[in-house]
């Protein structure tokens, strides 16, 4: 077993881990977070996308071990701590992007990064489809996801 | 996934050396093949050595004509450099097109050509450019280093340390995703480069190839109608569900051309 140390959602958290544990397990198992999804398991779906040094990564797809030392935020770390969502969360409740909710913590995840990524720069509807590429939902047909994220990423840069 | 030892040293040297000291060492640079496998237990190591806290390995530089890129830059970094926009905009492009999003967040240079997936984007880009490759011990050329399916010139224990682009005169990589993976099913760079006119194709056969044929009909002229009929037999390219040899054979062609209108 091997002691690592993480900083999530700000606050410094330990956990014992085997080399072959992946990040997901430690958030989940140990750590109680269980707002990171395991979808597919195999890299594709994105409901387990977190935040490593704010870029989005699968967390399903890298171990605990390379985590070690750097900052991971999870979906748990997004809403203000008495509960206000933030506005790209409340964008997807406004505009209806979800419906059974499974994919969610790893869309808004996603719609992070990519508003971060897009600093500055409009975020139009195919922009929103083409960043999207690496999150997977099998209820909403995604109309409602790129509703949320465009109206979502106006309410962060004060445009909506 | 079986269990295995964690390793991260600082140098290269520290790395080399590990991987000299186990039986079946494998080197973790992005992870976005190896732990897909290594979850499947389709492989097995003993030690996984991560590269991802030598320094030396990461990077982007751009001196004279040549672009250079560290083994363990993620794609997202190769994508967004204004340099290599700048440079060589056809490998910045290539680059944005694998995978998804946090996929290029994870995944390297490095990783991506040592594993030399038959539907992996940068193997075209190393070719078609004429790229040479570094690693822990001498320095090999595109041509050279990718010698089939999942294969390289890469000896046990070497290590890829950098590839370094030449500039080339104009470039374009026009691929066929895969609409799922985003893996190419067939994916064409066509540059123009003072070694010649080079035509690479990926996802097509089982390893990265170039065409003589288009390559020489383009040196005569650079237009899409000169590369018009020139046929790939599709008797050594890939078939699976998603696409079978012969449909291969034609998007060579199509994307090929793509290209090429492309650069204009």
């Amino acid at each position: 077993m091997v002691k690592i140390v993480l900083k999530v959602n700000g606050a410094e958290r330990t956990a014992e881990v085997e080399p072959r544990t992946l990040l997901v397990e430690v958030l989940r198992e140990k750590l109680g977070l269980t707002g990171t999804h395991v979808g597919c398991d195999t890299s594709q779906c994105g409901a387990c996308t977190v935040h490593l040094d704010g870029r989005s990564i699968k967390a399903c797809t890298f171990l605990a071990v390379q985590a070690d030392g750097r900052n991971v935020t999870t979906i748990e770390g997004v809403a203000k701590p008495d509960g206000t969502l933030h506005p790209m969360q409340a964008a997807f409740r406004e505009h209806h992007g979800l419906q059974c909710g499974f994919c969610t913590p790893g869309m808004v995840m996603s719609a992070l990064a990519m508003v971060e990524r897009h600093k500055g720069k409009p975020l139009d509807e195919t922009t929103i489809r083409h960043e999207l590429e690496g999150n997977l939902c099998r209820c909403t047909g995604y109309h409602g996801i790129v509703k949320a994220i465009a109206a979502g990423a106006a309410a962060m840069t004060g445009g909506g | 996934m079986y269990t295995f030892d964690y390793q991260r040293p600082a140098t290269l040297a520290d790395a080399v050396k590990l991987h000299g000291a186990s039986d079946e060492a494998s080197f973790l640079a992005g992870g976005q093949t190896l732990i897909p496998t290594l979850k499947q237990r389709l492989r097995h190591a003993s030690v996984v050595i991560d590269l991802g806290a030598i320094a030396d390995l990461k990077g982007i530089s751009v001196s004279g004509n040549t672009v250079t890129v560290g083994a363990t830059t993620c794609h997202a970094d190769v994508a967004a450099s204004a340099d290599i926009k700048r440079a060589i905009p056809a490998l910045a492009a290539l680059a944005s097109g694998i995978g998804d999003p946090q996929v290029r967040n994870c995944g390297t240079i490095g990783g991506s050509i040592a594993n030399n997936d038959p539907a992996a984007d940068y193997p075209a880009a190393v070719v078609g450019l004429g790229a040479t490759v570094h690693t822990s011990k001498r320095t090999i050329t595109a041509d050279d280093f990718f010698t089939g399916m999942f294969e390289t010139a890469l000896e046990p224990g070497e290590l890829v340390t950098k590839v370094s682009f030449p500039v080339p005169r104009r470039a374009a990589y026009m691929k066929f995703p895969n609409p799922a993976s985003r893996y190419a099913i067939v994916g064409v760079m066509v540059a123009d480069t003072s070694m010649g006119i080079r035509v690479a194709v990926t996802g097509a056969g089982p390893c990265v190839f170039r065409i003589p044929g288009m390559e020489q009909a383009l040196t005569k002229s650079f237009v899409p109608s000169a590369i018009k009929g020139i046929a790939v037999p599709p008797g050594d390219l890939n078939g699976d569900i998603h696409a079978t040899p012969e449909y291969r054979a034609h998007l060579i062609g199509v994307m090929a051309e793509r290209a090429v209108a492309m650069i204009g």
